[in-house]
């Protein structure tokens, strides 16, 4: 559990990105950056979505920004100065990117010298993706060692995982010079037990079948999400809801621990989660 | 709707209020600073290391930035390590605190 302090840092590069939006990306980087920061592995959340932050919302610490990741891979900044150290954890930093600028302003040489850089002090890089296939989420996962592929278990999600997954698997550095892959995972969101049941959502082996990658985990739909993003806080350092519990066991897989999946995947809704929704 | 809301629901999701009240001081600063925003802080920085520079060396890496953003005021503070003399670098370091209306 605990990291001897004199060790090298892992410098571990983990791409959250999914192709389509409002899937839960940033959700699930905050929420899996704080779970691996809880675990004292020292670990950075680094927004890619120029333009259009909400990282440091998701995170609640939009009021301290000063400078951020375009500041730096322009020199107008050091690393250390655009870094926001989390107040709940201190093994948690969030680099937040600019809301003023475009994603012309990120280059392939900007984003690895950063990179590099905190690759030399964290464990964990956590790349928040933009949704899209654009310059912004090619860079977010270009030079990543693992990816979290975000899908909802609906039809339009998974199609856009697929091409997601495509790309990582030519467009990355890994690809490019090593020949060697990015491990790349499905996380599935907003999964609704009761629809499963009914026969209205595809449930995870059917996601699972097309995708053909492995699973890190499942995230109920649960009420507990947005409650978190109201108030700024990571979903795992919110009161525990299902959501949380899934990030914490997503979080156990990507550390390579076995973690039983039947019992997140099986369990029937109880009379008053059927009653009155998805349990919190 | 709001009617039925407010008399048969007292109890008021406290999460939303702090949602709504967030959005509003971010949301504020970003309309009043216009798309140029916080962009002049690099410049800023560079004119009080040079300010600075014109007194005593100091490095790049000593200045610290830091800025709380709050409703009615918001505070920048900057601080800078200053070596103290006959060594390198010290422990020493002044807080210059700056009240600014930022937006």
């Amino acid at each position: 559990m605990t990291q001897l302090k004199d060790k090298a840092p892992l410098g571990k590069v983990i791409v959250i990105t999914s192709g389509k939006g409002g899937v839960g990306k940033t959700t699930s980087a905050a929420a899996i950056a704080a779970a691996l920061a809880k675990r004292d592995f020292k670990t950075v959340v680094i927004d890619f979505d120029v333009g259009l932050r909400n990282l440091d919302m998701i995170m609640g610490c939009e009021r301290r920004v000063v400078f951020d990741f375009i500041n730096v891979i322009q020199g107008e900044a050091r690393l250390k100065q655009a870094l926001i150290r989390d107040k709940r954890l201190d093994t948690l930093w969030i680099l937040p990117t600019s809301q003023t600028r475009d994603k012309d302003a990120l280059t392939k040489e900007g984003v690895e010298k950063v990179l590099n850089e905190l690759k030399e002090q964290f464990d964990y890089i956590i790349c928040d993706s933009p949704a899209g296939i654009e310059r912004g989420a090619q860079l977010a996962m270009y030079f990543a060692d693992e990816a979290v592929v975000v899908t909802n278990p609906e039809v339009s999600s998974v199609r856009d995982s697929d091409r997601v997954l495509g790309l990582l698997a030519s467009k990355t550095k890994r690809a490019e010079d090593e020949g060697a892959e990015v491990k790349a995972q499905v996380l599935v969101t907003r999964l609704d037990q009761r629809r499963i049941d009914a026969g209205e959502m595809m449930t995870i082996d059917d996601v699972l079948e097309i995708l053909a990658v492995p699973l890190l985990g499942v995230i109920p739909e649960s009420t507990a999400v947005l409650r978190a993003s109201n108030v700024g806080m990571p979903i795992v350092l919110d009161e525990p809801s299902a959501a949380s519990r899934g990030y914490e066991a997503a979080v156990a897989r990507l550390l390579g621990e076995e973690v039983d999946t039947q019992t997140e995947r099986d369990k029937k809704p109880g009379f008053f989660s059927r009653l009155f929704g998805a349990p919190a | 709707m709001s009617l039925f809301g407010f008399s048969f629901r007292p109890r008021r999701a406290k999460s939303a209020k702090t949602a709504k009240d967030r959005l509003q001081i971010l949301l504020a600063h970003e309309r009043s600073d216009g798309s140029e925003g916080p962009d002049y802080l690099p410049m800023l920085q560079a004119d009080i290391l040079a300010v600075i520079r014109k007194y005593m060396e100091i490095k790049e890496d000593e200045v610290d930035i830091q800025m709380e953003r709050n409703d009615d005021v918001s505070s920048l503070e900057i601080n800078i390590e200053i070596p103290s003399a006959g060594r390198e670098k010290s422990v020493t370091s002044t807080p210059l605190r700056k009240r600014a209306g930022l937006g």
